[in-house]
């Protein structure tokens, strides 16, 4: 049981078909502009595909309305690449959010929530902070904390460690890990550093100009013959040999 | 080679259909808006109150220095242009029905609604942007919140209540203005004056203001969340939809302006 993906026909995402799996980490792979950004919104219901449907728990979100989608949505939780916190307002407001907006409970209630959820990312004490105040690594956490508010049961995370120094990205994938541990949610990561892609994945699907080229297992992804693969994984530039001819066309400009 | 003909369509055509694509985004824009604000709270989604009263503070009550001391300049202008047509056939004292009249018909309106387009439309298009280069309005709507509701009403409320205020505050010290100019070096007597303004101005004159007021709130809250949905790239687009919304939102202000106007002098 899991959800299953696929599209129709698209410019950047050409009719994708695959399967995440439920309760594991899956790691969405790929270069710059491979669409895997494009794939995540769609999952998470920002953008429409042009034909095909995704599919969670069986019912299609592409053809909800908008009140249907908002219950999906409760029950999913998103960090964006820049954290995406509100900047008017504090760390304890932008945490409270959703709570506010889509539960009844008193604000006593609500408070110990937002404490417990800020414990759990490592930031107790930063309750008044402003998102202007803090450290990337501190706004993905908090950004985190937001997205773990109403306890999801998917957690979507847009490149995590993207503009991170390396500790800090480490801890942030400890937590991923954690975070799967505990909670046994579905996690879904985009991301193309190589370290963390081995450190979380449980599951690995890699685009490559909209296409999947890889779905499976980490040892199946080491162990693959494909030599985009095997290029993205052990680092190597794009090859691009031409004649001399080409090359006097192309400054040529014809 | 297509012919000059088709050249001419195509020509026609690449400047047509986007502009069709910009009036069903305004239109989406004004039709969630309008549900936001007056059919939802009905439905049990509640105005953000607490929020409307913040952005009443920034729109409204912060504009008030501003818009005092216009209004009293425009007033003490009005008089005195008056003054030098109407001393040539000695009526000096009609300078009150002149400067009372245009400014709660016309002038009060008009010059709060610059003022505040230029404040208040253009943060609300510089929030707006900034926010979806972010990424925070697609958060807001992957936390199933309303991004409309959350951002747009509470500034809509805040206009369509603050305008108007703000129109009244502007017509009482632009009256003020015309009032120490006419005492002073028109040399005209405060009693005459004040009895002079009272019995000029009817009420229809104020109310037709504060209805043009709270039109011009709409537009210029609209105007302003629609140049900053419309934000697609980064920082650099978040300055010149905040431009363009200004320089819109003045101009349908007017257009506005002219509309309420002309609908006012045959139907009232």
């Amino acid at each position: 049981m899991g959800l299953r993906t696929h599209y129709g026909d698209r410019e950047i995402l050409k009719s994708i078909s695959v399967t995440i799996p439920r309760g594991k980490t899956t790691v969405i792979l790929g270069g710059s502009g491979c669409g895997k950004s494009t794939f995540l919104k769609h999952i998470i219901g920002l953008l429409k595909p042009t034909s095909g449907s995704i599919l969670i728990d069986g019912k299609d979100i592409t053809g909800m309305k908008e009140a249907e989608l908002n219950e999906v949505r409760k029950r999913m939780g998103v960090l964006f690449q820049g954290a995406a916190l509100l900047n008017s307002m504090t760390l304890a407001d932008n945490v409270a959010l959703p709570i506010r907006e889509h539960t009844g409970l008193n604000e006593s209630t609500i408070q110990i929530m937002v404490r417990m959820k800020l414990d759990l990312v490592g930031l107790s004490g930063f309750e008044g902070f402003y998102p202007s105040q803090l450290s990337g690594g501190m706004k993905k956490r908090a950004g985190l904390a937001r997205a773990m508010a109403l306890d999801p049961e998917f957690l979507f995370f847009d490149e995590p460690s993207a503009g991170l120094d390396p500790v800090t990205a480490a801890g942030l994938d400890e937590l991923i890990l954690r975070l799967r541990n505990v909670f046994r949610m579905t996690i879904v990561v985009v991301t193309h550093e190589l370290p963390s892609v081995f450190m979380i994945a449980d599951y690995v699907i890699m685009l490559d100009a909209g296409e999947v080229i890889f779905s499976g297992s980490l040892d199946d992804l080491r162990a693959s013959g494909n030599p985009r693969i095997q290029m993205f994984l052990e680092r190597k530039p794009e090859q691009e040999s031409y004649s001399p001819d080409d090359y006097f066309r192309i400054i040529a400009g014809e | 080679m297509p012919s000059i003909a088709e050249n001419l369509f195509g020509c026609i055509g690449r400047k047509v259909i986007p502009i069709r694509r910009d009036i069903h985004d305004a239109a989406v824009i004004i039709n969630s808006t309008f549900y936001w604000t007056f059919v939802s709270p009905f439905r049990g989604k509640p105005i953000r109150l607490r929020a409307s009263i913040s952005e009443m503070v920034k729109a409204g009550y912060n504009s008030v220095p501003i818009v005092a001391v216009i209004s009293l300049f425009v007033g003490i202008i009005l008089a005195l242009q008056a003054a030098y047509q109407l001393k040539r056939v000695g009526a000096l004292i009609y300078v009150a029905n002149l400067v009372g009249v245009s400014i709660t018909r016309e002038l009060g309106p008009i010059l709060t609604a610059i003022i505040v387009s230029g404040r208040s439309g253009s943060a609300f298009a510089a929030e707006i942007g900034s926010m979806k280069a972010a990424e925070e309005v697609d958060a807001l709507i992957t936390m199933g919140i309303n991004p409309v509701r959350f951002l747009v009403v509470p500034k809509l409320i805040a206009l369509m209540i603050m305008l108007p205020a703000l129109t009244v505050f502007s017509d009482l010290i632009g009256i003020f203005g015309g009032f120490m100019l006419a005492t002073t070096t028109l040399e005209i007597h405060p009693f005459n004056y004040f009895q002079q303004s009272v019995q000029a101005l009817l009420v229809k004159d104020v109310l037709t203001g504060l209805v043009k007021a709270c039109a011009f709130g709409i537009v210029i809250t609209i105007v302003g969340a629609y140049e900053g949905f419309k934000v697609e790239g980064g920082a650099e687009e978040v300055g010149r939809r905040t431009t363009a919304s200004v320089v819109a939102s003045i101009f349908l202000v007017i257009v506005f302006d002219l509309f309420f106007t002309t609908l006012f002098y045959f139907f009232t």
